[in-house]
């Protein structure tokens, strides 16, 4: 997964604790119906310049905080405040923030200058100073000849690129993006995840993005915070939430994981031992923070952690053996997966650098896999 | 499809317009019939044209109903464009039931029942408050309205329920206030259901028989009520003159709609 | 652009506080904004819909008199003191027992109902004709449909006078292709209301046939082909139930607006086709009875009712519909 590259000093700034945040969401609440809780006591702090991501599956809340966060919907507890300022009970015209809306919402009756002029307008510039500033975004979007076109004379991409200038125009603080790329087709989502992370970075202003695409999430974001039923499960970079999972649902949602169920036998400085049904071996993983012995715990690991063996590893710890069940050939890389003699089912990866048109195993073979005590997680079961 | 479908559809289809449409030719042609009675023809005319133009009752009644109708249309596509509003957007309030059933009631009410209803109110009010002073140009309106509403609402209603909600949430959150994006957002995007519900509430206005008669007093005759006396004579070749009159402007005004709205919509595709 | 970004909020407390009111002074201008929509229409409606259909109930309770107007109060003071209520209820009394009522309200619905399977027999074909059409022939077929109905209705029943008169033009016709050698009497009879209300209500009925059936996909028609359905049969158990919503919706907007008619069994109909409306203008113009006009009319309200339920159910349906 290519990563844009990133100004260095923005990435710090949550790192700081005397740093103030830009965005600051205290325990904030949303009820539907007196009863449903679709955001459930959320707090997050977001800095400067950020580009944050709220990842979650549909129905999660990530849109109602993002609706919240715009003013389009009340809160039902808590605050919201923008550089120390309470904006929790202004109404979205006088919110300084701007929304980038899943369908675009581009006004069908005008043309896409008047689209981009229509926040500008609501501030009563002048028109010369107004026609400057379209004429800035339209080329920040590449749009500069579509001017006078309709919406309905556009295509999707160009419709795309003409709801974020018309969200920037009004040179927000904070921009709140509501699955920008969800209606365009693959191809052209990638290209475009590019171009929005550039002009997030020329512009400076501070994005929200609420996506389910955990691809899109990991790829364009400073940050990220997975939620599900109305709350926040782990907030962290891309490679933080990738790499160190809190727990077993972000474990999961994010990339793929082999769960090993499990008790931990023996805990020595940062190395614990598990045993789990699952392995016939002990499993001894990396754990900075102590555990009581007979905890019951997962162990997460990632399918491209995990090494073909040709035999059983020397120190008889951190192996499973199998037979190959099913092979999925992607190109790049090929996908194994494993049944083993504990009945469970284990994805491996294995990159492909030769060029052959079958990889280095068929289906019914029986392989070993290995792994290393730092390819994965310890997590609370 | 085999190729015999087509066949039978196309007969349903002739047959159809023939039904719908061969009265109305019939008294094309016939208006133009030198003689009084139908089933002979005497020659080509256009006396009863001129008859028509000088029929002072005739005018007279036509003038009262086109501003009858222009004043019910206006204020109709007012209350019921407000009706629709309501209805799809405010979606809780208590009473709501109640205003919906309104709203769509003279939609399934027989106009007798509604000519008879607003007479005997005109009249209770009268007796009450002196207000409406005998019955006339005003009362015939004010009913009008209040059943051409419903049709207007249904129409507008329509329109704004195929409205993406989050047009009004990104003019608002592009700060615009909420009566502002009524007028520069809202209002734009359902101006050919408002002037469908505009003409809707003419013709229906202009169409009323029933209920004008009940509302209606001395000096207060409306077109529709000329046209009814004069039929229930009998056959009048000057009826026949007029019919002809209005298919002509009314199929004129519609094909010429036509035609705008497709040559707009060959704009846009360009 | 980077440069030039300006804050638009300005920080501080006071400007804090200054927001905050502002913001709950409009959002105040909001919610009064929405009571005016609200109540200008809803006043209306209360005014001249609800509160005339009172009365009408109020004067259905009353007697004739000769007065101005022709009723008897229903509430009187009697000895200052006591306010009486005199719910006269002769007026149903009367309806249920005279014959001439019960039959007009039968004669009604039976007219009624056998005119709404005339325009389904009718308008099926031809909405199912218009929605499998090329598409650009079907806005002009369906601006064929409606454009009768923009002209004047009575002049369209009027037309049927002329076509349906003993010396009139069918007659005319079918003598002088010597198929009949007596004129037949088609002018005053149940056939020509049938007639008139069949013509004038069609479009009514091909209307919502027709948006049922042109947003039907077509691919389920080629489904059920793939699995051996004659189209006879894909016609039955496909096309027939998915389109039952606006057979149902066609069915009410002809029904209703027929059992309430007045127009067509005054100028067609004859001194048998007795109808519901007829009978309430004759009580009303003729007899001068408001009372007994009255409680016709809340009787002709209940009638109608039951088909009103069915069809808000039907509608009820539609919009909550999960697949739509």
């Amino acid at each position: 997964m290519p990563q844009p590259r990133r100004d260095p000093a923005s990435l710090e700034s949550w790192q700081d604790p005397d740093a103030r945040p830009f965005l600051e969401i205290r325990g904030v609440t949303k009820v539907f119906d007196g009863a449903t809780y679709a955001v459930d006591d959320v707090s997050l702090k977001i800095f400067r310049g950020e580009f944050f991501s709220l990842l979650g599956a549909s129905g999660c809340g990530k849109s109602t905080l993002l609706r919240m966060l715009a003013g389009l919907e009340r809160c039902t507890q808590g605050h919201i405040l923008i550089e120390d300022e309470d904006i929790t009970d202004l109404p979205p015209f006088e919110r300084p923030v701007n929304m980038m809306f899943q369908s675009y919402a581009l006004f069908p009756h005008m043309t896409v200058e008047q689209n981009v002029a229509f926040g500008l307008r609501q501030e009563k510039l002048s028109r010369q100073e107004i026609r400057t500033r379209v004429g800035e975004m339209l080329e920040l979007v590449r749009m500069t000849g579509f001017a006078r076109r309709k919406p309905d004379q556009l295509s999707g991409g160009q419709r795309q690129r003409v709801a974020l200038a018309r969200s920037l125009a009004k040179q927000p603080k904070l921009l709140l993006l509501d699955e920008p790329l969800g209606a365009l087709d693959r191809k052209l989502r990638e290209s475009t995840q590019f171009e929005l992370v550039n002009i997030q970075e020329r512009v400076g202003t501070t994005f929200i993005m609420v996506t389910h695409d955990q691809e899109e999430a990991m790829t364009m974001s400073t940050r990220l915070a997975v939620m599900d039923a109305g709350r926040i499960l782990q907030v962290g970079t891309p490679s933080e939430v990738y790499e160190y999972p809190a727990n077993r649902f972000v474990a999961e949602f994010i990339g793929a994981a082999n769960l090993f169920d499990g008790r931990v036998a023996s805990a020595d400085g940062d190395r614990v031992t598990i045993q789990s049904e699952g392995a016939p071996s002990d499993i001894v993983m990396h754990h900075p923070q102590p555990l009581a012995i007979g905890t019951p715990v997962t162990v997460a690991l990632r399918p491209e952690k995990i090494r073909l063996l040709d035999e059983p590893p020397p120190e008889d710890v951190n192996w499973i053996r199998g037979t190959v069940r099913e092979i999925g050939y992607l190109g790049d890389v090929s996908i194994y997966h494993v049944g083993t003699e504990g009945g469970l089912t284990v994805q491996v990866q294995v990159t492909n650098r030769g060029r052959r048109t079958s990889g280095p195993l068929t289906w019914d073979d029986v392989v070993c896999l290995g792994w290393d005590a730092d390819a994965g997680v310890v997590l609370p079961a | 499809m085999t190729g015999r479908r087509p066949f039978w559809l196309f007969t349903a289809l002739a047959f159809g317009y023939a039904f719908l449409y061969l009265p109305i030719v019939t008294l094309i042609v016939y208006s133009f019939n030198d003689s009084r009675l139908v089933t002979v023809w005497g020659g080509f005319s256009t006396r009863w044209y001129g008859e028509l133009l000088r029929n002072e009752q005739i005018l007279a009644a036509l003038w009262l109903s086109v501003r009858i109708a222009a004043m019910n249309a206006t204020f109709a596509t007012v209350l019921g464009t407000l009706a629709a509003l309501t209805l799809v957007r405010f979606a809780r309030f208590r009473t709501r039931m109640l205003f919906a059933g309104m709203v769509a009631a003279p939609l399934v009410m027989p106009e007798v029942i509604l000519g008879l209803s607003a007479l005997l109110m005109f009249v209770t009010l009268e007796q009450m408050v002196g207000w409406p002073a005998g019955r006339g140009m005003t009362t015939i309106t004010i009913a009008h309205i209040t059943f051409t509403t419903a049709f207007v609402a249904v129409v507008v209603q329509s329109r704004l329920s195929q409205l993406d909600g989050s047009l009004e949430e990104a003019a608002m959150d592009l700060g615009a206030r909420p009566w502002k994006v009524f007028l520069v957002i809202i209002l734009p995007i359902i101006s050919p259901a408002l002037i469908a519900g505009w003409l809707l509430g003419f013709t229906l206005s202009m169409d009323d028989l029933v209920i004008a008669s009940f509302v209606s007093g001395p000096g207060a005759t409306t077109l529709p009520m000329v046209i009814y006396s004069s039929v229930r004579m009998g056959v009048s070749p000057q009826v026949n003159a007029l019919a002809t009159i209005i298919v002509v402007v009314v199929s004129t005004g519609v094909v010429v709609a036509g035609w705008l709205l497709h040559r707009q919509g060959r704009r846009r595709q360009s | 652009m980077t440069a030039a970004r300006e804050p638009v909020l300005t920080s501080g407390r006071a400007s804090l506080r200054r927001r905050i009111d502002h913001g709950v002074k409009s959002l105040a201008q909001g919610r009064l904004g929405r009571t005016l929509v609200i109540a200008l229409p809803y006043a209306w409606l209360l005014l001249f819909l609800l509160l005339p259909i009172l009365i009408v109930l109020k004067i259905s309770f009353s007697e004739m008199a000769l007065a101005s107007p022709p009723y008897t109060p229903m509430l009187q003071w009697v000895e200052q003191r006591t306010l009486s209520l005199s719910l006269h209820l002769g007026n149903y009394a009367f309806l249920w027992q005279d014959p001439l009522y019960m039959a007009a309200y039968l004669n009604s619905l039976k007219i009624a109902a056998v005119s709404t399977v005339l325009c389904l027999l009718i308008g099926y074909p031809m909405a199912y004709a218009i929605a499998r059409a090329p598409s650009g022939w079907r806005i002009v077929l369906l601006m064929l449909v409606i454009l009768p109905f923009w002209t004047s209705f009575l002049i369209r029943v009027y037309a049927w006078i002329g076509l349906l008169q003993g010396n009139g033009l069918i007659n005319h016709l079918l003598l002088s292709l010597g198929l009949i050698d007596q004129p037949l009497v088609l002018l005053h009879s149940n056939f020509a209301v049938y007639l008139g209300i069949v013509y004038s209500y069609l479009p009514f009925m091909i209307l919502p046939l027709y948006a049922t059936l042109v947003r039907m996909d077509l691919t389920l028609l080629e489904a059920a082909a793939d699995l051996g359905s004659p189209p006879w049969k894909s016609f039955l158990t496909v096309t027939l139930p998915l389109s039952l919503p606006g057979v149902i919706a066609g069915s009410l907007l002809v029904f209703i607006p027929a059992v309430g008619e007045f127009v067509i069994p005054d100028l067609l109909g004859g001194p048998d086709s007795l109808m519901i409306g007829k009978v309430l203008w004759t009580e009303f113009f003729s007899n001068r009875d408001w009372p007994v006009a009255s409680a016709v009319a809340i009787a002709m309200l209940l009638v109608i009712l039951v088909p009103l339920l069915l069809f808000q159910r039907v509608e009820e349906r539609e919009t909550t519909d999960p697949t739509r």
